[in-house]
This record gives structure tokens, sequence and C-alpha cells, in this order.
């Protein structure tokens, strides 16, 4: 017979505001098999496991039922609670009573009640638990890094450091991201490819690490510790391990149409063009849709001109698939799309530009050779508005409900830059609030204000036009609580960060959870920052929230130390919750096996004894090593001989008959 | 003189481990609301459920099922949700056919991402469930006291 202890937390007012914990407690306290029952604030604190392990010593209990947060979040805490108190850890089950019931529900009554049936299904599952003994799987020693920009190079490179295999997947022709992008950094104003390209470099060259640039991750299977992971690499139309980057071919390239994505489109590129003279790898690419040799198989040029011959324009997209142990996300953001905020006239006027796009402008590498002029004519402006909060804190739905955070910053520096470099061109800035918290930040604002005369005016902008051949800001001035039109050369637009578009993609093939904002969730928001919930998948760089290049940098290797204290490890223990099958029930027709997207169902010869009746038979084995419990074959049996541990038939049987008392 | 109950539906929803149950999870912490009369059984898989536990929970006086899984193709376990789909198909027109309306049983894919999706799907179907009343089909009297 079991013995059945039932904790009840409150979570502090978390549970305890919708839900009558006491009176959980109580009625519990009747349940046919429970001995005992109470409720405590904080049941996953030290004291709260404490009153766990004394009340299953004391009690002699032979299962638990913690009635708390999500499973997702603090089963394996109570699980080892229970180990430490000797009981089995699969003598646990967690009733979800604050994510599935106080946190939605605002009736106290209802929610009370709610969570009296939870509590009750998950003793009903616990009274037919039985203990379980976990195995144990191997551990692929090597780490798979998505995204090539400052937070993946800056993880590859710890953990390479550390002597593990890493490969960095990247979807653009090269690695360096959004920095590599970037003429100076705050507040330090040191140069962001003098800092950049050096890890850009250590990174090509580092044995430890592979590059697998202009690639995609295409299918991700497996686990932690042994995720197969399908890697697509994109045609190139040129042999990476040929080209020598001399760029030969991009003088001789008549298509010149095609628009340059480095310099976010401010101008045009050649059909075959490596990124950026800094380029890791400095190789040649060519775009198929500018291209007139692949398009209409005229030209031919680059071929021509090729001393290396590493042009192959028959080149198709390969495949790779390799083993990973862990994987980092590191897939970085975008400033968002204007086409919501037309109020800016940012699609009409090539003066309306996004703070990204100034950073090119100001980039001796830039379009316009660092060269600060309107886009409209060439001419030098003499008058810039910098407008804050362009989709950031926006909760019209046009724009996103977070803080950006970097902008307050880098608009700083842009005003500041400006101001050093052209004295002679008046700043201006409108600002919701100017948020500068992080080392020397504030002081770096405050020189923009006091030594370079920027003028801050708090208030927001309703409406940009052009005329004649200037720009016209329709704004307020707050504190003096009066309307402005400002007369103005160039726009800078502070626009809103997003998550790359392909996290969202990758985290549904990764079955790691991201919220609202597309943003990766955290395992837990303080206590598990760069952890996904899906072991083994670690977050680092903007993917998880915005972040500025040193919060980047530090998430990057504390993502990588996750990392490499799992690779470190030679053996998991695996999930007991493995199929087995009932070998008197099994008749052996194989339909479990065509099922099993594992592999994991053999079948043998054996000798049953069957009701006194001795014969050899053919039944089903299932590989524990290899079957992860999903529990397909338990469905599919005819008769019924299979069944899967930890969520048995008559465990979720009982759990349906307790909900539906 | 006998005084009409009023209408509390019992509602079981499955939901898989690693797609709907978090997509649960994120309705809760994001504080999005949904009837209590959804209580939610965990599977690893939504392929974990047998047909039998849908008709027991009808049997025990069930008014609707709903079973949540990962979106085709985003199966943590590949292939679960396809069987899902298909046994969910046949099971779902033979409950028909005995007189447990469609309504009252549905299959929806909820990613963990998903928490406003989760609620929006949850709200619709006790929705539902309330429109279509008590479940007098299936329920074995035993089972009722």
């Amino acid at each position: 017979m079991q013995r059945i202890g039932v904790f009840v937390c409150w979570c502090g007012s978390n549970i305890a505001a919708t839900v009558d914990v006491e009176r959980v407690a109580q009625v519990m306290k009747n349940e046919p098999g429970v001995v005992f029952s109470t409720d405590y604030q904080y049941m996953c604190s030290e004291a709260g496991q404490a009153i766990i392990r004394n009340a299953i010593a004391e009690h002699k209990l032979t299962g638990i039922v913690v009635c708390s947060c999500s499973p997702r979040m603090h089963e394996a805490t109570f699980r080892k609670t229970a180990q430490r108190a000797g009981l089995n850890p699969y003598m646990v089950e967690i009733a979800n009573i604050r994510e599935q019931c106080s946190w939605i529900h605002k009736d106290k009554e209802e929610g009370t009640e709610k969570a009296i049936v939870l509590a009750r299904a998950a003793l009903a599952k616990v009274m037919l638990n039985a203990p379980l003994i976990a195995g144990q799987s191997s551990v692929t020693k090597r780490a798979l890094v998505i995204g090539g920009g400052i937070a993946g190079i800056q993880s590859a490179l710890d953990i390479a450091d550390a002597g593990y295999e890493v490969d960095i997947v990247e979807k653009e022709p090269t690695i360096g991201g959004k920095m590599s992008k970037l003429d100076k950094t705050f507040p330090t104003l040191d140069c962001s490819a003098c800092i950049l390209t050096p890890k850009m470099v250590d990174a090509a060259q580092n044995e430890k690490i592979t590059l697998y640039t202009y690639s995609e991750v295409e299918e991700v299977k497996g686990f932690v510790g042994n995720f197969n992971v399908k890697i697509r690499r994109k045609a190139r139309y040129v042999k990476e391990d040929v080209c020598t980057g001399c760029g030969a071919c991009m003088q001789k390239c008549p298509s010149k149409k095609g628009l340059n994505e480095f310099n976010l489109g401010l101008n045009k590129r050649t059909a075959i063009y490596i990124p950026f003279a800094q380029a890791i790898p400095n190789v040649a690419v060519i775009d198929a849709t500018q291209c007139i040799k692949i398009k209409n198989n005229k030209c031919g040029l680059c071929d021509t001109v090729c001393a290396a011959k590493a042009i192959d324009y028959n080149q198709q997209d390969e495949f790779i698939e390799r083993e990973y142990g862990a994987i980092v996300m590191a897939t970085g953001f975008n400033p968002i799309k204007l086409d919501k905020f037309n109020e800016y006239s940012y699609a009409e006027c090539p003066d309306v530009i996004t703070s990204l796009e100034l950073e090119r402008i100001m980039n001796a590498a830039g379009p316009t050779g660092g060269k600060l002029v309107k886009m409209s004519n060439g001419e030098h402006p003499h008058d810039i508005t910098f407008i804050q909060c362009v989709g950031s804190r926006d909760i019209s739905g046009r724009g996103k409900c977070y803080c950006s955070k970097i902008c307050c910053m880098y608009t700083a520096k842009h005003a500041m830059l400006i101001r050093d470099k052209y004295p002679d061109v008046n700043v201006h800035v409108f600002y919701i609030d100017v948020r500068t918290p992080g080392k020397n930040f504030d002081e770096f604002y405050r020189r923009a204000v006091e030594e370079y005369s920027v003028d801050y005016i708090k208030g927001q902008v309703g409406k940009v036009y052009p005329e004649g051949d200037h720009l016209v800001v329709q704004g307020v001035d707050m504190l003096a609580n009066e309307q402005i039109i400002h007369k103005t050369d160039m726009v800078v637009l502070a626009t809103a960060i997003e998550p790359d578009p392909t996290a969202r993609k990758i985290a549904s093939m990764l079955t790691a959870s991201i919220d609202t904002n597309d943003f990766i969730t955290e395992a837990h928001p303080k206590l598990r920052p760069v952890e996904s919930p899906t072991a083994g998948i670690f977050l680092s760089g903007v993917c998880q929230g915005p972040k500025d290049i040193p919060e980047t940098v530090a998430q990057a290797g504390a993502a990588a130390v996750k990392v490499l204290g799992l690779l470190s490890k030679d053996k998991l223990v695996t999930n007991p919750c493995v199929s087995q099958s009932n070998e008197l029930l099994c008749n052996g027709c194989s339909m479990c096996q065509n099922v099993c997207p594992y592999g994991a169902i053999g079948y043998e010869d054996k000798l049953i004894n069957d009701h006194g009746i001795r014969e050899t038979r053919r039944v089903a084995v299932v590989n524990e090593a290899l079957c992860q419990g999903c529990g397909a074959c338990t469905v599919t049996c005819p008769s019924g001989a299979m069944d899967l541990k930890g969520f048995t038939n008559k465990q979720i049987m009982a759990e349906v008959d307790a909900i539906c008392k | 003189m006998q005084v009409e109950k009023q209408f509390k539906p019992k509602i079981v929803a499955f939901c898989c481990n690693w797609c709907s149950y978090a997509g649960a999870d994120l309705a809760g912490s994001s504080r999005l609301s949904y009837p209590a009369d959804v209580k939610i059984i965990r599977v690893p898989c939504s392929c974990r459920v047998n047909p039998l536990f849908i008709l027991r929970a009808f049997e025990r006086g069930a008014d609707g099922v709903i079973l949540c899984g990962c979106h085709p193709g985003d199966c943590h376990y590949s292939t679960g949700n396809y069987y899902t789909r298909r046994r969910m198909t046949m099971l779902f027109s033979m409950l028909d056919y005995l007189g447990v309306e469609k309504g009252r049983t549905r299959v929806e894919w909820v990613s963990a991402a998903e928490g406003v999706k989760f609620s929006t799907v949850m709200n619709n179907f006790v929705a539902k469930i309330y429109e279509l009343g008590e479940n007098v089909k299936l329920g074995d009297l035993r089972c009722k006291k």
C-alpha cells in the first residue's frame, strides 16, 4: 500500500493569492492513500525541501505529490529532494497549480477547486508510480553555435579555448554579424572593426573551430548530448576552398545592380562579391538573382578572370549532417521594418535614415567613404535631428512594447561623433526618456550634452515631411510645453530591434520556447539566464533579449561555460520513462517496430512461460538506450503489450478518472 | 422541487510535454486566462494518447476532450503528431457517429511559444462546450454517483 505525502506550495503569493492552499492541504489529507499533507510558503527553498525530507522519513512515505509550479520548473528539484531522503526520484508527481491554475484564474473559489482536482489527479497518478532507475547516455564532445556575430564568435572561442570542437553556422557569406557594420562603439568610442576583426580571424584560425558560412540549420534531431543536425550549405557558386579572395572577379563583373546588403542597400554591388574587405572567410559569393551567367547563360567573365579557377556556376546546395552534444543559439537581431511608420517619411525621403544606416555612412569603409553627406544630393548637412524610440516602447501595436536598450547610448555616440568631426553641424535629439544604466554610460551621455552641446528635446515627433531641399520635423517639447516645427537636413531614426526572423524557425526545430516577441525564453529569467528550458540548448546575445556589446560578450562567455559543463561530462543520466513490452501479451506483430522513430524496438525469440505452457515466442524487446519515451508504440500495439514507464496506461486513466470525478 | 444545477463542464486537455504543455505554462506566466473547467494532463507526446483514454473520459462524464501537440513537422519525436492526427481523425468520426458531437473533441497544434494561442484555443473550446451543453452519450451510469 502506498503512503503518500502531499506538499502544497504558496509560492509566496503567486499561488496563495488565488488558491486557498491551506484548504487544498486539508482536503488532500482526507484522500485515500494520503498519510501526510501540509502547506508551506516556498516548497522549493531549503526549508521547504527539509519539510519534504523529514516527512518522507517520519511518515515512511512511498511517494509524494508537490502542488507547486510547473514540473518544467521544479520537477528536477523535488526529485532530488526525494532522492536525498532515500525515496526513488520517480515517486514524485507535480500538480501544476501555478502556471495552469493560480496565474490564470482570478476567482479564489474557482482556483482552489481546480487546484484540488489537479492535486487529486497527481495523487491518482503517484499511487500507481513505480520506482524507476535512470540509465546513462553518451555525450558527443562537440558544440554547435548558430549565428556568427559577436555572440556566436565569443561563445565558440571560449568553448574552443577549453579544448572542445565547435562549429559555427552563419547564414550570411561572412561571420561578423551586426557588429561588423558598426563604426565606433560606446562608451569608449573604440573602432568596432578594430576589436571585432581580430576575433573573427581568431575564430577562423582556431583549429578547434569550423566555420560554415552561407549555411543554415535545416533539421535538428536528437536530444541533449546527442543532437543530430542537418546543415544546408547554400550554393556560393564559388569553391570556398579554392577562392583566394583576390577580388579580380568583382572588378570585371558587369552586373552592378545588386543592393549592397552590407551597406544596408545604401549603394550597389556586383553580382559576384565579397561582402566587405575583412570578410571571414575572404571568399566571393555569386548572387544568383543578379548573375547574368546563371540567369541567361551569357557572360561568364568572372570564370575567365579567376586565376584560381574557383567559379562553379553549377554548384548546388549541399547538406551535411553532424553530431553535437550542445547547441548555442546566437541568432541575433535586426532593426524592425518601418513600413508601419509612415509619419517619418522613411520610404520617400532618402535623407531620413535609420541609425544603422548612419553607422555605415559614418564608416570609412561605407558607401560615402566615411563622409557625412545627405543621401539625396551628396551635400553636407548643417542640421541633423535624431528621433528616439521609433517602434520601441510602443504599445500601439505597430512597434515593439519593449525598450530596445541600445538606442539611447548609440544616439549619444552618433551625436558626439558628428559634433566632434563636423562642429558646424547642429544636432538635436527628440527623446521620451534617456536611459543610461551601465558602466560609464551616464557620464558618456552627459559629455554629449555638456561638452558637445547636443540639443536634447524631451518629446515625441508626430511627423517628418520634405520641404524643398530640407526636412521639417513636427514635434513637441514637453518640458516647455510647446509645439516645435523644426527645419533640418537629415533625420536619423533610432529603430527598434527585434530578433532575427530565423530565430523562430530554429527555436521550433530545437523545441526551445520563445516569448511573444520572439525572444528565446530562458530556463529561469534570473537563475538560469543562458539556458533554454530544453536541455542542451544555450542562449547567447540578443536572441534572448536586447543587449549591448559588453553584455552580449559576457553572456556569450556564460553560455560557453554552461556548454563546457555539459561537454565535460562523459555520461548523462537518461530518461528512464521508456517503453517496455509485456512479453506475455506480445504477439510479435511488428507494429510497434514500424512506428518507432528511433529504431529502438527489436525482436527476440524467447522462452515464455504462459500460465504453465512453455513455448518459444517472438517478442518485442525495447532498447532502453535508444527509446526516447514518446509512447507511439503503446497506442499502436493491438494487444496492449507495450506500455510507457512513468506514463503508463493505468496512470493516465487514473488521472482522467480523477479529473472527471 | 428540483433546482437546476449550473452547468460546469468537465474538460480534459491532453498536452504534449514539449510544445503544448510549455505553451500552457507560457499562457500562465503571461497571465492569459481561460476557464478553470479545463484540466490538463501532461503526456510526453500527443501520440501517447490512446483513444481509450478519450473514451474513458467520456465514459466518466467529461463534456469535452482536447488534445494538443506540437505543430506538424515540429514534433519533438519527429513523427508522433502525425500518428495523433490520423488516429484522432478516425476516432472523432466514430465518436460523432455514436452521438458525441465533433465539437466535443478537438486536436490543436500549440507550440511552446504560443501562449496566446493556447489561451484562445481553450477559451473557444470551452465556449463550444457550453454551447453544446452536458454530454449524455457514452456516460457509464455505474461511474456516476
